[in-house]
């Protein structure tokens, strides 16, 4: 391996641009370059810029590439932007096939993009393969820059060369004023601003803050554990999403918990904002109808005893008993259960009265529990009147063959077959009884069923949730905010003075952002030491609105 | 309470006047003669930044009375949101101020503030109650942090605009002049949609609709300007009102659509009596401002507020946002369409901050991005809400 010795004598490792001795510029491709560039990451050898010939080499200089970095992140926006044009899948309805949805309702360009998948972006392969794709360039180019520069930083001298000093862009020389007395001045001004100052051989170094230059390296190990969090999702046991749906009064298990834990619904309320409630109100609610206030389910949590039997709710012990709401649910255990849906007044009990057609008047009345109804038995009313019912049909959606369908076993539309049973027909007359229809299939009857009240519950869907990668993204995301704020809010500053055995003194000033302020920092120490400002070389010129020519302005400006 | 949001309501109205005159002084400090330096100590300025506080001080006294009269934060709704970016945008530019002192800031950053509060005034301004999901003290943690983010990466904007107002040679034409007379018209757009929706709302125009939605449903619309256009299937059920009758596909929001036709429009009108009056483009009407403008110190101060409203931003509207996201929805992300727009704005900026750093991306490029920023920012804050509809769409 090839080493650039430097005209100090000190050996560089190949690729470096400057002496890490003395800040000499090492090659003339480094003297070219802008200042601000070199001094980014101090003129060390990165692995990326030296090595060039491997496989593993163009993988690792591909990756390392900020240009490569950004487009991958740019290439993510755009997708992202992309993907929020039409609804994706998880939000559209789910009894129709997507790729019917998408072409009805959107026409070709739905069609177009369902074909090319962004109806599930977020879920398609190639926006994973983004993803994966910036967490490697985040490692990799942060390995390839950050420990050059942890080695730059940590063994860092105090005397530069003059050519070092020269192209800094705060620089300025000072005839005749390179005395000692001048230099413990300025020491002491910086050392009030909380400079860490050193002073060898006439030379002076003060610097501040350069842990600050670490930031970008401590967000991006945030966003690497925040990434491995969310792919973490996929391993089991890790995630639970289910959803629970439970009447009012009933006692179920929650799902997702292996039968350990059961829940009962003591009663769903759904309120409304009234008008008064807030006199401010009132205009809105007036506007726009009735706006929603509360949406909760009373609940007692359960946990089943240890010797309980699989799937029975005998043997269980209360352990929780409070409200459930948005924005407030159930914790226990690794799981929280959330208030997410409800429906409201699903039918339960229908009460029926048996007439008579003669008289119109009823003969009794009986209550059908629609989950639980007595198909096997017989209704009792008085005076030798009884009602069986030997058909039940709970979501009765017509006649096939003269049979009655049920499409579902839940009661969205109840219907039944009556055998109403009198003095007068102890064997009983047949009724078909629907909500709207009555048919008397064998004949005419002397009796007939009519609908005497119905009674309704609420369902309340929770959603039981487990999530265990909450840790580490939590985790990830507050590393990920210390290094922003680390590297966002205070900056690195460098000074560098320079005196010789002819007096003179130089000055030297870097930052890597916030010229402004760094200016501002040290402007007090010059002033207590009788110097003028060093002068600020500035890099940007009025560039009349051409980015091309300022890209080549920039290169290091000799100061005359 | 009733009494209290009307002392709300006028304290908002007192802030956008002082404001306005803030402008005039600030603007009064670039033109004047003795101070050729555009930062430090100028009487103008200092008038202008006092003023501008005492406006900051009564949108203050209008946010804590109608928090109070309403009993939760008001950034509910779409014009509590976008009021309250626009108190922040003030806020931002007051810290910026007092950091650089650079008072040609204040003539381009207090208008934008006023057009915001403008724009916002064309929404429903009743006070609302809060809809369940929206009851949590997250409500404002999450938004305020979210704005003021967005406020302060505004700020660069306006840098940004003043440095090309500045840098870009009007006299040579080429895509730059257009993209910045573009930004100008976009601008003026704004103004144009205030005006309609003002005139319209004063003449008292009011008209409705019967139509078939995407879901084949009857509904009706409520048009607050004379139809342009019309919804699907539409049916005029307002006597004597005006109609095209001609019809949008049923996906369309015809009468959101029917706005925006209105404001383009006026808009347009706008910008050519402009142009016939001053005989001079748009741009070129600013450049007299901008012409003692310090290029490398608007560089910095966009820049800057970069790097000052990106973590805030991250803070508000990503990391509060997933917290409050896994209380109120069950989880910390669900890629709703305002979620991945904050993402993109996020992914954006860092990409601003990558591109400044490692590849010099410096002056104009730098300004450009700082514009195209702000542009995803306010296509979140009112495009997402009003076009793509979410878990998000209030209003
Ligand atoms: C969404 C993903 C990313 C975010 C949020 C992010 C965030 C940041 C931030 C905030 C900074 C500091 C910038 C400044 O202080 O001006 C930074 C610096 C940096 N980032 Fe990233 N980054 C991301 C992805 C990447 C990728 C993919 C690369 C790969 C090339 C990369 C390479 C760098 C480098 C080289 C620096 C400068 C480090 C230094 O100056 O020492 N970043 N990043």
């Amino acid at each position: 391996m090839s080493k650039l010795i430097c005209k100090c004598g000190h050996v560089n490792p190949e690729g470096s641009e400057l002496c890490q001795a003395c800040g000499r510029t090492l090659t003339e491709k480094a003297a070219k370059r802008k200042t601000n560039d070199v001094m980014r990451y101090e003129g060390m050898a990165r692995r990326s810029q030296t090595y060039h010939a491997s496989v593993i080499d163009k993988v690792w200089n591909f990756f390392s590439s900020v240009k490569v970095g950004v487009w991958l992140i740019v290439i993510t926006l755009v997708a992202s932007a992309i993907g929020t044009i039409f609804p994706q899948e998880f939000f559209i309805p789910q009894n129709i096939p997507a790729i019917e949805y998408y072409e009805d309702r959107y026409g070709i360009a739905g069609k177009i993009y369902y074909v090319l998948g962004f109806h599930d972006l977020y879920g398609s392969w190639w926006y994973m393969l983004l993803v994966a794709a910036i967490g490697t360039s985040i490692i990799i180019a942060s390995l390839d820059r950050g420990i050059p520069l942890y080695k730059a930083l940590k063994k860092q001298r105090v005397e530069r060369h003059d050519s070092f000093l020269k192209r800094q862009r705060i620089y300025s020389a000072y005839e005749a004023k390179g005395s000692l007395d001048t230099l413990n001045r300025l020491s002491e001004g910086l050392k009030k601003r909380r400079y860490k100052v050193r002073v060898e051989n006439g030379s002076l170094l003060a610097e501040k803050n350069q842990f600050s230059r670490w930031g970008p390296y401590i967000n991006h190990t945030g966003l690497i554990i925040f990434l491995i969090g969310a792919m973490l999702r996929f391993v089991p046991g890790m995630y639970v999403d289910e959803m629970l749906w439970i009447r009012e009064g009933e006692t179920q298990i929650i799902p997702g918990t292996d039968q350990e834990y059961l829940l009962k619904n003591e009663g769903f309320t759904l309120e409304t904002y009234q008008e008064g409630d807030s006199e401010v109100f009132d205009e809105t609610i007036q506007r726009t109808g009735a706006i929603a206030k509360n949406f909760q389910t009373d609940a007692i949590l359960y946990k089943k005893d240890e010797n309980a039997i699989a799937g029975s709710t005998d043997n269980i012990t209360e352990v929780d008993h409070h409200a459930i709401q948005v924005n407030v649910p159930m914790k226990f255990d690794q799981f929280a259960l959330y208030q997410t849906d409800y429906i409201e007044d699903e039918l339960y009990k229908m009460s029926f009265t048996m007439d008579s057609k003669e008289t119109g008047e009823p003969v009794g009345s009986f209550t059908v529990d629609l989950f639980d109804p007595n198909t096997s038995g017989v209704y009792e009313l008085n005076d030798g009147y009884a009602v069986e019912i030997s058909g039940y049909y709970p979501d009765f959606s017509g006649f096939d063959d003269g049979e009655p369908q049920s499409v579902s076993p839940l009661p969205n539309n109840p219907a039944f077959l009556f055998n109403m049973i009198s003095p007068e027909h102890p064997d009983g007359e047949v009724a078909f009884v629907a909500i709207q229809q009555n048919l008397e299939p064998l004949g005419e009857n002397d009796y007939e069923i009519s609908f005497n009240g119905i009674e309704t519950r609420d369902i309340s869907g929770l959603t039981v949730r487990k999530d265990l990668t909450l840790w580490i993204l939590a985790l990830g995301g507050a590393i990920f905010m210390f290094g922003v704020i680390v590297g966002s809010y205070w900056n690195h500053r460098r000074i560098w003075i320079k005196t010789d055995a002819d007096s003179h003194l130089y000055a030297a000033g870097h930052t890597n952002k916030n010229w402004y302020g760094l200016k501002k920092d040290i402007a007090p120490a010059f002033e207590y030491a009788g110097l003028d400002q060093p002068d600020d070389h500035q890099e940007l010129k009025e560039s009349k609105g051409n980015a091309k020519e300022e890209d080549e302005s920039g290169t290091t400006r000799e100061h005359k | 309470m009733a009494q209290l949001a009307s002392i709300s309501s006028t304290l908002l109205y007192i802030a956008f006047l002082l404001y306005l005159v803030a402008t005039v002084f600030f603007a009064g400090s670039i033109k004047s003669k003795k101070h050729t330096n555009q930062t430090g100590k100028n009487r103008w300025a200092t008038i202008g930044i006092t003023i501008t506080l005492i406006g900051f001080a009564s949108q203050l006294g209008y946010f804590f009375t109608r928090w109070i009269a309403s009993g939760h934060a008001p950034v509910s709704n779409l014009f509590e949101f976008i009021t309250f970016f626009a108190m922040m945008l003030v806020a931002a530019f007051i810290i910026i101020y007092f950091i650089y002192r650079l008072h040609i800031l204040g003539v381009f950053a207090l208008p934008i503030a006023l057009l915001t509060i403008a724009y916002a005034s064309m929404f429903p301004r009743d006070v609302s109650p809060l809809i369940p999901a929206l009851q949590s003290d997250w409500l404002a943690i999450h938004v305020s942090t979210v704005a003021a983010g967005e406020a302060i990466l505004s700020v660069s904007f306006v840098a940004g605009l003043i440095f090309l107002l500045k840098d870009i040679d009007l006299s040579k034409g080429g895509k730059q002049v257009f993209w910045l007379e573009s930004v100008l018209f976009g601008i003026i757009l704004v103004v144009g949609f205030v005006l309609s929706a003002t005139v319209f709302s004063v003449a008292g125009y009011e008209s409705e609709f019967t139509f078939i939605n995407a879901d084949e449903a009857e509904t009706v619309v409520q048009y607050s300007m004379p139809a342009l256009v019309t919804p699907n299937e539409g049916e005029l059920i307002t006597e004597g009102a005006f109609s095209t009758g001609l019809e949008m596909h049923p996906l369309v929001n015809a009468s959101r659509l029917n706005t925006v036709i209105w404001s383009i429009g006026v808009g347009i009108i706008l910008y050519l009596l402009i142009r016939l009056i001053s005989r001079r483009k748009v741009a070129a009407l600013f450049q007299p401002l901008v012409k003692k403008a310090n290029l490398d110190m608007l560089d910095e101060v966009g820049y800057r507020s970069v790097l000052i409203g990106f973590p805030v931003f991250t803070l508000g509207g990503l990391i509060f946002a997933m917290i409050w996201a896994q209380i109120a929805w069950t989880r910390f992300w669900g890629w709703d369409p305002k979620e991945v727009w904050a993402l993109i704005t996020f992914l954006f900026y860092a990409a601003f901050l990558h591109l400044r750093l490692s590849r010099g991306w410096e002056g104009n490029r730098s300004a450009w991005l700082a514009v195209i920023g702000f542009v995803i920012i306010m296509f979140n804050l009112v495009a997402v809400n009003l076009i793509i509809a979410g878990l998000h769409s209030y209003a």
